[in-house]
Formats: structure tokens, C-alpha cells, sequence
């Protein structure tokens, strides 16, 4: 069920993210989500795209270090407390979050979540115990 | 009363002395290493030299040089020329593939040693009402030890600071007025900019002298020291394999320094033919130890690049001076007063796993060595979270340092990320050139 992600190395130097997105627009993919973490030296950037492996094959072409991780990708309505409700089911079950991003798409009323935890499967299966919609790659494909 | 010289029977000998002395001294010392030493025994051998051939200094050329590796390879008694039960001590040093080089001593090597860092500190103006603040590190690297043990014999108080800890150096310095100063010439410069931020003028502290060495450095740092600290900056050098600091040493005139000839005799060959050269000419420093019991070295090839003088010298010694190194014979680097090499750095990186595609860069900021290791990954290193890449970088930093005895800071990079030029990746970018500081 889990969501693609693709993790790109990014050094702290010009002209890096020029090459990561340039090579992902010519290889005609959409960006749906992105999230970066950074240290001093180097940062991560975090891609959720609608076709993954194109856009890892460009990127490896182009020279970028990356690599595939697989995330949970939730699905919840976009009004005041829904974040709070996902988020307690998983601290109840002592489910860590070692990172999440959220997205919204303007055509429907509902919020994504990317959420980066130990154990897709146990999260998935405690989110779905608990009502909540995860989202698969088609889900992306068509937003 | 100030003496000029704390050994003027020695210092001041006339040439055709010292030239007396080393002969006697090198033919007895042949003799002793040939029928003690039988890792050097192969090698004259294998020369075809006996110890009969060597009448003097003027047949010092026909002996074979001892190289760093060949301490490695002789590790740890294979160069003893006693019996373990006459030495006293060990001192140590770095070398080449991460095996250490130590060396031996018996009471009199220890003596002999402590009376030439005496020679440096009386040169540099010390008397027994001197306060001798010693921040060398103390323990296997030679620096403490030396210096402290020749403050002793002049009689100096001496306060055996060891390096680091800024703030208590500062403290004892204003206190216990400390009148001379003997550290690395970077952390002499840190001192002097730590004194300022804390408030302090030059002219506030007691300091007249500071003996520094351990580490290149130029004119322009001694000026700015000198400034700094309001004191007359001294160099000497030394290395442990022939005894520690205070091989060399400079005089009130500042124009080179002393080697202490009655000890030691240093020739200047080509790096490349081994051939000696003549007075005056460029080339690659060879020691031979002429007193040393326990570690005799015959003829060992320091790898320091300098010329040597022997102009007559305004301060009244006769001994031969040399020139501060100005470059090495082979890829050793000296970092913050500790010598590395690239071999050392290339074990820790497969030791633990990594391929050695990797870049060292140095560099100089307010007069202190920065020291960075680029290293590629591989692609299983790297997933999607810093942490696992900056617990990698903290745990090759550690065995880094376990290696070298100094903290770099390590970059893990992607892959092929390493420049490389025709094929070969540039191993070391060291930018302190830019500050004449060429070891």
C-alpha cells in the first residue's frame, strides 16, 4: 500500500536543485509533494512524484545520488483537527514519526500526509483499524 | 645573572673542535650500532661497508639511510642498540600506515636531550628566576617532555600546562607570571587572541620569550605573535626518532637555527639520488645521532626539506644553522603540530568500509589549522534521513581521530562528487599555502 518516495542528496552547493528539477521536468514528471531536511554540509530533499521510477531513472542519469524509501501516505479531510486525530492514533500506539510533510489539492476538499515511520505495515494497518484513508500511487496519479 | 649560553664550552667551540668531536664520536658510534644493532648490521652489509670504513665524518656518506619505514619495519626493538633494562622511557610518533614509531631512551639519552631544550631556553633568555609555562602536550609526543625537562635543568619554574584549556593557561599566565612561553606557534596565536578578547594588552602580561615549534609557520605569524603576546618569538626544531625538540634552535639573531653539532650530525642530500649536496644547497635533511644509547639512528632521512649555513652567527655559537623546513620529501602533512599521512587516512577509511575516494582540505583560520576530510559514499549509505548520514560522519571522524590523534571533520558526499583531474582524484587541497605555510 505504501507511497513511493524519492530521497535526492543535495550538497550545499549552487546549481544543485537546478539540476534535480530540471532533470524531473524533462523527464515529464509531476511533482505532487516535496519536503527538505538540511544539516550545515548537505540536505535531503524529499519527492513525491506521480512516476517515481522515471524520475529516480532521469535523476541517476543526470549524476544525482538518490535513492527510493517507502512511506505512508494518508488521506484526510481538509478541516481543523484532522492532523491532531492521525497523529494521536499513531502516538497511542507508540508509533514514532521520524518525519512527515502534508499537501493539499485544491480541486477536493481533502489534505495528503506523508508520514515516515519504523514499520509501514503496522502504521497502515493501525490507521485503517482507525478509519483513516491511505493513499496508494494511482491516488497521486490522479490528483 | 643572565648566562648567554648554557653549555659555552659546547656552543661556542671552534669548528675544527666540533669536527674532532664528531669523528671520535661517529666512529665509536658505528662500531656500537654494527654490533648492536642488527637491523643496521643488514644493511651495511648489504652495503658492503664494515665499521672499519668509517674513520670519520668525511666517510659518513658510505653508510646507508634509515627511513621512516624502516622504523616500522624494525618496530618496537628491532633499532634498540641496549639492553631494555638500561632504558628509562619511551617517547612516540606517528607513522606512516598507523603503526607508531617509538623510540627508547636511557638516562643519559634523556639528559643529553633535556640539555639541548636547555640550550634553546637559555638562548631565548631564560635564567633559573624565569617562569617557564609549558603547554606543549605532555605524554608520548615529545613537545612536553623536552621542553619541560630542559626548564628543569636551567632551573626555571616550571608549569607543565600540557595544551587546551584556554581559559587556565590565561589564568596561571597572569598569576603565577609566567616569563616565557613554549607551545606551537598556532596555539601561541590563539593564546595571544584569547588574551585580547579577555581584555588584556600585550604589555599586561609578564612574557618576554615564547619558544614555539612543532609546526611550520612563517615570519608573518612570528611578527603578529610577537605583537600579540609583546614577547620575542623563538623556533626550534626536533623529532622524536633522533631525540625531540631541541635538535635545533634559534639564537637572539632569529636567522636560522642551531643544530647542536656536539650531538648530532645533519648532512643535506638530493631526496631523489641520495647524493650528498655541498653547504648552501636545498635538499632533504639527514640526521646521525652521535651520543644516543638506546635509539642510535645512523644517517636517518628526515624528509624536511632546508638549506644549511655555516656563517658565522652574531650570537657567538659555531654550530651549523639550518633554515625552518620549507617543504617535505614526501607526502607527510603536519596538522596543528601532529604529523599525517594520507596512508593513515586511507587504512581508517577501509577499515571501516569505505572505498578511498576522499579529499583532505586544509586551511588556515586566525592562524589555526582547519582540517576537513571529504569522502564519497556509496549508494547503501545513503537513504532518506540526515541522521543516518551525520551518525556515519561522527563515527569515521572518531576512528579518525583514534588514528591520527587529531579531530578532522568528516563530509560524507555522493558518490563521484570528488574532482578528479585526468582520471585521478586530487588528493589534497592545502590552502594554508596561501599563508606561506608550505608543509
Amino acid at each position: 500500500m505504501a507511497v513511493k518516495q524519492i530521497s535526492i542528496f543535495v550538497e550545499n552547493k549552487e546549481g544543485k536543485l537546478v539540476t534535480i528539477t530540471d532533470s524531473i521536468a524533462k523527464a515529464g514528471v509531476d511533482i505532487r509533494a516535496m519536503s527538505v531536511a538540511d544539516t550545515q554540509d548537505f540536505g535531503i530533499f524529499r519527492l513525491i512524484v506521480t512516476e517515481p521510477e522515471k524520475a529516480l531513472e532521469a535523476l541517476q542519469s543526470s549524476g544525482c545520488f538518490v535513492s527510493i524509501t517507502k512511506v505512508v501516505g494518508v488521506s484526510i479531510p481538509d478541516e481543523p483537527g484532522s492532523l491532531a486525530k492521525i497523529v494521536k492514533i499513531l502516538a497511542r500506539n507508540n508509533i514514532n514519526i521520524e518525519y512527515m510533510y502534508a499537501f493539499i489539492t485544491v480541486s477536493k476538499k481533502f489534505a495528503s500526509v506523508v508520514l515516515r515511520v519504523a514499520d509501514n505495515e503496522v502504521a497502515e494497518k493501525i490507521l485503517v483499524e482507525n478509519g483513516v484513508k491511505l493513499l496508494e500511487e494511482k491516488d497521486i496519479v490522479e490528483m | 645573572m643572565q648566562n648567554k649560553y648554557f653549555q659555552p664550552e659546547a656552543e661556542t667551540m671552534p669548528l675544527e673542535e666540533i669536527k674532532k668531536i664528531q669523528n671520535e664520536k661517529l666512529v665509536k658510534q658505528v662500531k656500537n650500532v654494527y654490533d648492536n644493532v642488527k637491523y643496521y648490521r643488514d644493511l651495511m652489509d648489504k652495503k658492503g661497508v664494515k665499521p672499519e670504513d668509517i674513520k670519520g665524518t668525511e666517510d659518513l656518506h658510505k653508510l646507508p639511510f634509515l627511513k621512516k619505514d624502516d622504523l616500522r619495519e624494525a618496530y618496537p626493538y628491532g633499532l634498540l642498540a641496549t639492553d631494555l633494562k638500561n632504558c628509562v622511557r619511551i617517547q612516540s610518533t606517528s607513522g606512516t600506515t598507523g603503526k607508531r614509531v617509538v623510540a627508547f631512551y636511557t638516562q643519559n639519552d634523556i639528559d643529553m636531550w633535556e640539555e639541548c631544550t636547555a640550550r634553546a631556553l637559555v638562548a631565548a633568555g631564560a635564567t633559573e628566576d624565569d617562569v617557564v609555562q609549558v603547554c606543549y602536550g605532555y605524554g608520548l609526543f615529545t613537545g612536553g617532555a623536552g621542553v619541560h625537562g630542559g626548564s628543569h635543568k636551567v632551573g626555571c619554574l616550571t608549569l607543565p600546562m600540557s595544551s587546551g584549556n584556554t581559559d587556565r593557561q590565561i589564568q596561571f599566565m597572569m598569576d603565577l607570571e609566567s616569563t616565557i612561553l613554549c607551545c606551537t606557534p598556532s596555539y601561541a596565536a590563539y593564546i595571544g587572541e584569547h588574551l585580547k578578547e579577555s581584555g588584556y594588552k600585550p604589555e599586561d602580561n609578564k612574557l618576554k620569550a615564547g619558544i614555539f615549534g612543532a609546526e611550520p609557520w612563517t615570519e608573518e605569524m612570528r611578527r603578529d605573535i610577537e605583537k600579540a603576546l609583546g614577547i620575542k618569538a623563538y623556533d626550534i626544531y626536533g623529532l622524536t626518532e633522533i631525540s625531540g625538540p631541541g635538535v635545533a634552535f634559534e639564537c637572539e639573531e632569529q636567522k636560522g637555527m642551531h643544530i647542536n653539532e656536539d650531538h648530532f650530525i645533519a648532512e643535506i642530500i638530493d631526496p631523489d639520488t641520495g647524493e650528498v649536496l655541498p653547504e648552501g644547497s636545498k635538499g632533504e635533511l639527514v640526521f646521525t645521532s652521535l651520543d644516543k644509547e638506546a635509539f642510535p639512528l645512523l644517517r636517518y632521512r628526515t624528509r624536511d626539506i632546508c638549506v644549511l649555513s655555516r656563517e658565522k652567527c652574531s650570537c657567538g655559537r659555531t654550530f651549523i644553522r639550518m633554515t625552518k623546513p620549507m617543504g617535505r620529501s614526501d607526502d607527510m602533512m603536519i596538522i596543528r603540530g601532529v604529523n599525517v599521512f594520507p596512508s593513515q587516512i586511507e587504512t581508517v577509511l577501509l577499515n571501516n568500509g569505505y572505498a578511498p575516494n576522499y579529499q583532505i582540505i586544509l586551511d588556515r583560520v586566525n592562524n589555526s589549522d582547519t582540517f576537513d576530510i571529504n569522502v564519497e559514499m556509496s549508494p547503501e549509505d545513503f537513504s532518506d534521513t540526515p541522521k543516518t548520514i551525520t551518525m556515519k560522519e561522527k563515527k569515521l571522524q572518531d576512528a579518525m581521530k583514534a588514528m591520527l590523534g587529531i579531530n578532522p571533520k568528516v563530509h560524507l558526499l555522493a558518490p563521484k562528487s570528488i574532482p578528479r583531474s585526468e582520471g585521478k582524484a586530487v588528493r589534497l587541497i592545502d590552502n594554508r599555502r596561501r599563508y606561506g605555510i608550505t608543509i
